[in-house]
């Protein structure tokens, strides 16, 4: 349980704290807890109006402000398994922070978090990943003191569950166990075509590399649902294609994808389902055609102008 | 990921695997300092230097406990001193006010550490940066205080005799004896470190070192990862307190000092974060040092005030690995 | 009973006032650099020292106050210049130990240029003991509260009013927009370092003739000023003002009723707590941190 008015996690965090602004009456950012207890560790709760089936993530009135500013406003939806689901927006339009809400990096001012049956709702983030949530970040989180291979062994965590006198003493069990991480994670990296940097400093490796190497540490966590925040940034055609042909490999396997994305072709030709958040509030949802369509989204991107080009790449 | 292939580890891998955990880097210095502990007492002469030596030895079983947790975990202790002293105190008040066989005084005293880092350790480590020093420091001289003050238990700052190390009957004096007691006991603290290095709890620490965010969406509970490190790290001090305390039958509350704490940070800094021989490494150097350094006798302090500056600021990563790197490059 | 409740308060605002300035110092720099300047009690001995060897070379006071706030502050600007600036993007650790490495260095020197023992500093206006309310009154006391004041309304002036000034309070509120409009963050460093050893030499010389001073006189000093920071709130600067006040209070108090003998703990069980529940202090100045 936790204590009331934990301070705030704030990765990455400006929002301000302290007395001063409190006794301005600004809000802190301390998460608001839902008026039953948010339990610590999972306990099935049939969410109200969330009554879908296991593996949706269900988003409720999820509202995210620092100090006055509404970075996330009353926004409401539900992914579905095994599809491919997309949110677009304008820049600042508050994609990264609703994924840092959806992996639990920021906990809700207000709003629920369900995922299947489990209530997620201002649980830390490994909590969020030990319930199927995988993710990748913008700005490269590799873990750069280690090896590519280290790296996805290290995705593997929750699936590796090793005692503190396991580890001290080296027990064979661990050692098998860890040959079986070792084994996956090579697999990982075949998968993504990392098998030579299986070995290198993650400090060594290219920029295109490194982001194939987040995503294969999101997926050694063997997660059902992998958020993807902006896969495609700062590759060249051919490697967005490759994301492309990964995703669509992905989501075959039954994993439900979510990709943040800017490139419009790639989000067009991948997505079953687009989002579109601006200034903070879901503008609008639906198929890509009907997303393509939509007036506001038109005017949100481009302007009152007729110019819809863009977003028939 | 379904589609994988699921990996049965055969015998020739497994054969694979172990040959390349043999040529580790890591077993080479275990190896090598094994050797060294076997093999010093082959050139050293008189008692004055295996004295030298077991205070290094146990000077470094807390630099290698205290480098897991600065140098893998990327934490900072300003106040370790404290866990040292409160082994060395409570195994000596055990044995000698309560008459408890001194291998369990130290075992209790050791546990009792533990749970006193457990307890502190979870606020304390909610803290970052500057704000996490200053509060290991503020218990470290808290702990000080406290020791000096308490003198009906503890002899007040001019400190309290401690009865020797028995083991089956057996007493355990002198110092040709406590250096392999010392030796052995660092060797198993090494030993230990690197496992758990080795292990998903330390690749879990390097990641939380490296992106707590990353380390966290992978799924490692990063608090309970930093208690846990801490508490090894504080149990490792409160067995070379303890051990401290048996072998030179005498302690005071200097060994609960700021200075002392610092003396054991800029070891492991020194010696090479994220190194566990660095960790020896930067015991043996800054333990011996000061024993050239009395001859200098009122420009010790001077000198280690330089030696401090100089280091972090030219070798900020400290020795080992700086030579580790040079010589890779020399190699052709 | 009133009279006691006077006697601590007065000893109680006295130290508040040294832990203030030694805080004011550790905010400068902390605003800065964003470094914790372990060093910081160092200056404060500086001050008394060179005060005693000034005055024993004959200086008359002023002169001598002058002199050893002097060479305090070029103490600090060389600790700047030579340790510091040389250490620019280290990491926590890195930056801690220099800074430690320093207080011992400084502490080394002081050993070797004085020597080990107690030295004793005529105070500023006689001895006589001044009857207040029941309670009893060093007139040095009064010369720290009101030394005190001074200082920090001449701070007020400086940071309202001065160009340097001016710079350094937008470097503490933030560093990046501040090197924006074209101020030179090297300077501003500089001048703080420069600016909290005089701070800390300031201190030094006021508490000298009350309590003795020697070379590690700026340890327990430093630490709890540091204390005094942190509950104020660390970059504050009136924070720095009422978290000295506070801690001197508390301290005294506490003393005072609860055990003399634990005084010492009582700024670092504050502290704690203070890192506990509100690491941002009292005045807690804002936090953009950056994980």
């Amino acid at each position: 349980m936790r204590a009331k008015g934990y301070p705030e996690r704030g990765w990455p965090s400006a929002q301000p704290e302290g007395l001063l602004l409190s006794a301005a009456g600004l809000p802190q950012g301390v998460r608001a807890a839902p008026p039953e207890a948010v339990p610590r560790t999972s306990r099935p709760m049939r969410p109200q109006a969330c009554g879908d089936p296991a593996g949706t993530l269900c988003v409720e009135r999820l509202s995210k402000e620092f100090g006055g500013v509404h970075a996330i406003e009353d926004v409401s939806f539900a992914i579905r398994p095994g599809t491919v689901h997309s949110i677009i927006g304008p820049n600042g339009a508050g994609k990264t922070t609703l994924l840092n809400l959806l992996t639990g990096v920021y906990a809700p001012s207000s709003g629920r978090i369900v995922f299947g049956e489990r209530e997620l709702t201002g649980a830390p983030p490994h909590e969020f990943a030990a319930a199927g949530i995988g993710r990748t970040f913008q700005n490269l989180q590799i873990f750069f003191n280690m090896s590519a291979l280290e790296n996805v062994m290290t995705g593997r965590h929750l699936r590796e569950r090793c005692g503190l006198l396991a580890a001290m003493l080296h027990t064979p069990r661990l050692a098998r166990a860890e040959h079986e991480c070792r084994a996956k994670a090579n697999e990982l990296l075949r998968f993504l075509g990392l098998e030579d940097y299986a070995h290198s400093g993650a400090d060594s490796m290219p920029y295109g590399a490194l982001k194939r190497l987040e995503i294969a540490r999101a997926l050694a966590a063997e997660p059902q649902l992998l958020l993807l925040d902006e896969p495609a940034a700062g590759l060249n055609p051919t490697e967005a294609l490759e994301i492309d042909g990964l995703i669509k490999r992905l989501a075959a396997t039954g994993t439900t994808v979510v990709l943040v994305e800017h490139n419009m072709r790639l989000v067009m030709g991948v997505s079953d389902h687009i989002l579109v958040l601006d200034y903070g509030r879901k503008l609008c949802e639906g198929t890509a055609d009907e997303v393509r369509n939509d007036p506001r989204v038109i005017e949100a991107y481009l302007g009152a102008t007729d110019a819809p080009e863009a977003l028939h790449a | 990921m379904d589609s994988l292939a699921r990996c049965e580890p055969n015998a020739s891998s497994r054969f694979d695997a172990l040959v390349a955990r043999w040529r580790a880097p890591r077993t080479v210095g275990f190896v090598a300092l094994a050797l060294v502990v076997a093999l010093l007492p082959l050139v050293m002469v008189n008692n004055y230097y295996y004295d030298i030596a077991i205070l290094v030895a146990l000077n470094a079983i807390v630099c290698v406990g205290l480098n897991l947790l600065i140098g893998y975990a990327g934490q900072i202790s300003l106040g370790h001193a404290g866990f040292f002293a409160l082994g060395a105190y409570g195994s000596a008040l055990l044995a000698s006010r309560y008459g408890w066989p001194p291998v369990v005084a130290l075992a209790a005293a050791t546990a009792g550490v533990g749970l006193v880092a457990y307890i502190v350790g979870r606020p304390i480590l909610r803290l970052k940066g500057h704000y996490l020093a200053m509060a290991t420091l503020g218990f470290g001289i808290i702990v000080s205080i406290v020791i000096s003050t308490e003198d009906g238990w503890t002899g007040g700052p001019d400190g309290m005799p401690v009865p020797p190390l028995t083991l089956f009957g057996f007493v355990l004096q002198g110092e040709r004896t406590w250096y392999w007691l010392a030796g052995g006991c660092l060797l198993l603290a090494v030993w230990i470190a690197s496992n758990l290095i080795d292990s998903p709890i330390g690749r879990a620490l390097r990641a939380v070192h490296t992106s707590e965010v990353a380390a966290e969406v992978a799924g490692i509970d990063s608090a309970r990862h930093k208690l846990l490190v801490f508490v090894v790290s504080a149990v490792f001090a409160a067995v070379a307190g303890g051990l401290t305390a048996y072998y030179g039958g005498f302690i005071t509350p200097a060994k609960a000092s700021f200075l002392h704490s610092i003396e054991l940070v800029t070891m492991v800094v020194f010696g090479g974060m994220a190194s566990t021989l660095g960790a020896v490494v930067g015991a043996a150097v800054l333990t011996i040092l000061p024993q050239f350094l009395t001859v200098l006798k009122e420009y010790e302090m001077v000198v280690f005030g330089a030696l401090m500056m100089v280091t972090m600021i030219f070798f900020p990563r400290g020795i080992v690995p700086t030579l580790g790197r040079y010589l890779q490059r020399r190699r052709p | 009973m009133g009279g006691q409740w006077v006697q601590f308060l007065a000893g109680g605002l006295t130290s508040g006032a040294i832990y203030a300035l030694v805080a004011l110092g550790f905010s400068i720099i902390f605003n800065a650099s964003r470094v914790i300047n372990f060093a910081q009690g160092e200056f404060v001995m500086i001050g008394g020292m060179s005060m005693v060897s000034l005055t024993a070379l004959g200086l008359p006071t002023g002169v001598a106050i002058a002199g050893a706030v002097a060479i305090a502050a070029v103490v600090g600007l060389l600790l700047e210049k030579f340790a510091i600036a040389r250490a620019r993007g280290a990491d926590v650790v890195t930056l801690i130990i220099i800074t430690i490495g320093a207080s011992i260095f400084l502490r080394g020197i002081a050993q070797l240029v004085w020597d080990k023992g107690l030295h004793a500093l005529p105070p500023l206006s006689g001895d006589n003991p001044i009857a207040l309310f029941g309670a009893t009154i060093v007139p040095q006391s009064l010369w720290v509260l009101g030394v005190t004041v001074v200082i920090v309304s001449a701070l007020s002036w400086f940071f309202g009013s001065t160009r340097l000034g001016k710079a350094m309070l937008a470097t503490s509120h933030n560093r990046l927009a501040a090197q924006l409009v074209g101020i030179d963050i090297g300077i501003v460093l500089f001048a703080s370092f420069g600016l909290a050893a005089a701070l800390g030499a300031v201190a030094g010389v006021l508490i000298a003739p009350i309590t003795f001073t020697s070379y590690d006189v700026g340890v327990m000093l430093g630490l709890k000023g540091f204390a005094a920071a942190i509950l104020g709130g660390l970059g504050s600067f009136p924070g720095a003002i009422a978290g000295g006040l506070a801690l001197g209070l508390l301290e005294s108090f506490g003393a005072g009723f609860v055990s003399s003998a634990y005084k010492d703990v009582i700024a670092f069980l504050i502290m704690l707590a203070v890192l506990f529940f509100r690491p941002d202090g009292l005045l807690g100045a804002l936090r953009t941190e950056r994980v």
